[in-house]
């Protein structure tokens, strides 16, 4: 029976523009020793800076690439520009942003967004935060909300005191490179009982082909206080492959709260291997809100080390794998104190010969006794060729622990389809539908300007998936 | 011509022909029921006319307001006026009932940019009426589709849906299955008070019990791919006390 190919008209370029290269500084491609010193130099750091990025360039080079995980063979570390800086200065004022830059945030949506619900935004183009602003009585409670290079200037002693004492360079091989190279990236340090009650938004763009963004954030929550951060990214198609290797670092205090939440839209050329992490003292609860629907190969497992008695920890994350996409995601959760809770949702979308996985590590450490653990993973398949796996490790080395694991896998079924079409849905519409409802948990979560933008970036997916 | 027409009807399911020539003509105002023992193709013929892709049309056509059908895919009969009230409904995580039903209303609407307030308010008050009619709560507005339901619920819903969709023509498919005598009353006056110039029903079922509600006007005995005895109500009534076989007799199946 012939049945006419639904249309859904989307608007495919929105992220996919570029701009012609002008920049201030920018480093020859590939990386040694001398232009690991050279950032720092351009940068005027201290020392002890210089010395670590030193040390952690010594790491990266020496430590193998890691041979689980997603395939990582095709990056050309000799082919990567590590460092551009833009501009010579930060605006604090929208005005003072090159027009160009500008251009670019104000058709992603920024500070469009700022003017409507944020409390602070910034905005990184390639290596450099080009523009930061935070909400005044905020200012005024002592939070700070900068960028990481910034913070190494004016806020030496917290950064010093916490910088890589969560994802310290010996980690892994990209949170040496991320150490070693690293430029931008947000400071937020939140003072005792001060709760943050709007986000605050960070944004990174890369521009430039064949480019490396490496930026540091690292989240200070003292006790009682709690803050909301949200981040988005994304990057023009090009033929070359970037890559983006960010580490994220939070300290939640005892009884504070943090919510990190994450919208990843990379362009499918764009290597994402990111380290998050957090440690969860006594009855803090933390929370990563995790999307990834962009990038060629994701691989990004954000952790919680919950190390006081009753902290909480949550992972709440999505993947979408298109055509030739790998999404090699999950969490980490290490249960150090008695009577921590931790819950990981995790669903994933595989369309076409996209890929998704699914790696976790539970472990509940001797000591920890009255754990409660739960991790349920949902993958949906799209079409015959699209692929989901599951790697859930789980290590307890404690008797009195309550640990639920949950997997299924589906597919979006004919019957499901024509249920929905019966009542007047278009196809296309339909297996949107279900894709929606499927992470529907996870879209109740955002922002509704987030789950907006979600739900338009699936339509946007789900275009030529039938018919 | 009839609003909805079906001639020589014959359909395939994996190869295998399931439909051998069936006609049947339903109008607006019209109750019809399908009655017939076991694999007869009954629910062959529901889906068949609403379109679901597995079931294959070899021959015969379907007009629907003197539309060919068949070249149309589901959605494009729904808009036509057609429903179809499903056996067994589809259990839809994450989307709620009333969300899922707007979007139909503005699918099926050919200026879906004007609905919105007090189309949306109108809409929402329809539904909850709807719910009450079926005897169900008002928070399975917004509840995810079928999920968690019970059987009768499911059937409930699929009647609630119908009430806020108005078709013309809408297909029960052996809506009183699985049914207590109360819920089978409930649903069955439901539609009945749609009854009238603007709606007509065809009704598969295996008992008479619905039909004592819904009165139909025309019985219609399926066997084997084929209508194979049409009459009045008394039809059901003998159907009810004398079992299929003497019919399977009379027409030289059994």
């Amino acid at each position: 029976m012939p049945v006419e190919k639904p249309d859904i008209q989307v608007d495919l370029k929105k992220y996919d523009f570029k701009d012609p290269e002008r920049y201030v500084y920018k480093a020859p491609r590939g990386l040694s020793r001398r232009i690991v010193e050279e950032i720092s130099h351009i940068k005027g750091e201290p020392d002890w800076m210089r010395e670590l990025r030193l040390k952690a360039y010594e790491h990266f080079i020496r430590r193998p690439l890691p041979t689980w995980g997603a395939d990582l063979s095709g990056i050309n570390f000799d082919e990567i520009t590590y460092y551009i800086r833009p501009t010579d200065r930060q605006a604090r004022s929208w005005d003072e942003v090159p027009e160009y830059i500008k251009q670019t945030f104000e058709r992603l949506g920024i500070p469009e967004a700022e003017r409507k619900f944020l409390a602070g935004v910034g905005a990184q183009y390639e290596s450099e935060v080009v523009y930061h602003s935070i909400r005044e009585d905020l200012a005024k409670q002592g939070v700070i909300f900068t960028d990481m290079d910034t913070a190494v200037r004016e806020y030496p002693d917290l950064v010093k005191e916490y910088f890589g004492t969560v994802v310290p360079y010996t980690d892994n091989k990209f949170a040496a490179l991320n150490t070693a190279v690293w430029s931008g990236g947000s400071f937020v340090y939140v003072p005792k009982g001060v709760k943050v009650d709007i986000p605050l938004q960070a944004y990174f763009r890369i521009n430039a082909a064949a480019m490396g963004q490496f930026e540091r954030t690292l989240i200070i929550v003292e006790e009682g206080a709690s803050v909301h951060y949200i981040e988005g990214c994304t990057a023009p198609i090009y033929s070359e492959d970037s890559l983006h290797s960010a580490v994220v670092e939070i300290i939640a205090k005892p009884h504070s709260h943090v919510r990190y939440t994450t919208i990843q839209n990379w362009s499918t050329n764009v290597y994402n291997l990111v380290t998050k992490r957090s440690v969860a003292y006594e009855g803090a609860f933390v929370e990563w809100v995790d999307g990834n629907l962009g990038s060629k190969v994701t691989m990004k497992y954000p952790g919680i080390i919950l190390k006081g008695p009753r902290a909480r920890g949550e992972v709440l994350s999505i993947a979408y794998a298109g055509d030739g996409q790998h999404q090699d995601t999950g969490a980490k959760i290490i249960h150090m104190a008695p009577e921590t809770t931790s819950r990981i949702v995790s669903k994933s979308i595989s369309k076409g010969t996209g890929r998704a996985s699914y790696r976790g590590l539970l472990r509940v450490m001797k000591g920890a006794k009255n754990v409660k653990a739960n991790v349920q993973c949902d993958a949906l398949l799209l079409n015959e060729e699209s692929r989901t796996d599951t790697y859930p490790y789980i290590e307890i080395e404690e008797e009195d622990v309550t640990i639920g694991h949950e997997a299924t896998v589906g597919r979006v079924g004919e019957d499901q389809i024509f249920y929905l079409q019966s009542r007047g849905i278009p196809e296309a519409e339909a297996l949107t539908m279900i894709v929606m409802g499927f992470i529907e948990p996870f879209t109740k979560e955002l922002p509704l300007e987030y789950a907006v933008e979600l739900n338009r970036l699936i339509q946007l997916e789900m275009e030529g998936s039938v018919g | 011509m009839a609003d909805l027409v079906i001639r020589d009807l014959r359909v395939a399911v994996d190869d295998r022909e399931i439909l051998k020539g069936v006609n049947l003509e339903v109008n607006r105002g019209e109750f019809h029921a399908v009655m017939g023992p076991n694999g007869s193709g009954k629910s062959t013929l529901a889906m068949t006319l609403m379109g679901h892709p597995k079931y294959e049309v070899v021959g015969g056509e379907v007009l629907f307001k003197g539309e060919n059908i068949l070249e149309m895919s589901p959605d494009e009969r729904a808009k036509l006026g057609l429903f179809l009230a499903f056996q067994y409904p589809m259990e839809i995580e994450g989307v709620a009932l009333a969300q899922f039903l707007w979007s139909a209303i503005k699918a099926r609407s050919d200026n879906p940019d004007a609905l919105k307030g007090k189309a949306l308010l109108d809409f929402r008050k329809d539904l909850e009426k709807a719910l009450e009619v079926v005897k169900l709560p008002p928070e399975f507005a917004d509840r995810y589709l079928n999920v968690n339901f019970s059987g009768g619920e499911k059937k409930r819903t699929e009647i609630a849906q119908l009430l806020t969709l108005r078709p013309e023509i809408a297909i029960l498919d052996e809506t009183d299955s699985g049914l207590d005598i109360d819920s089978v009353r409930i649903v069955a006056e439901a539609v009945k008070s749609l009854k009238g110039p603007d709606f007509g029903a065809l009704i598969i079922t295996h008992y008479q019990r619905i039909l004592n509600y819904l009165e139909p006007d025309y019985v219609h005995v399926m066997v084997d791919g084929r209508i194979v005895k049409s009459g009045g109500p008394e039809l059901a009534h003998m159907l009810e006390e004398k079992g299929y076989d003497w019919i399977l007799q009379e027409v030289g199946v059994a």
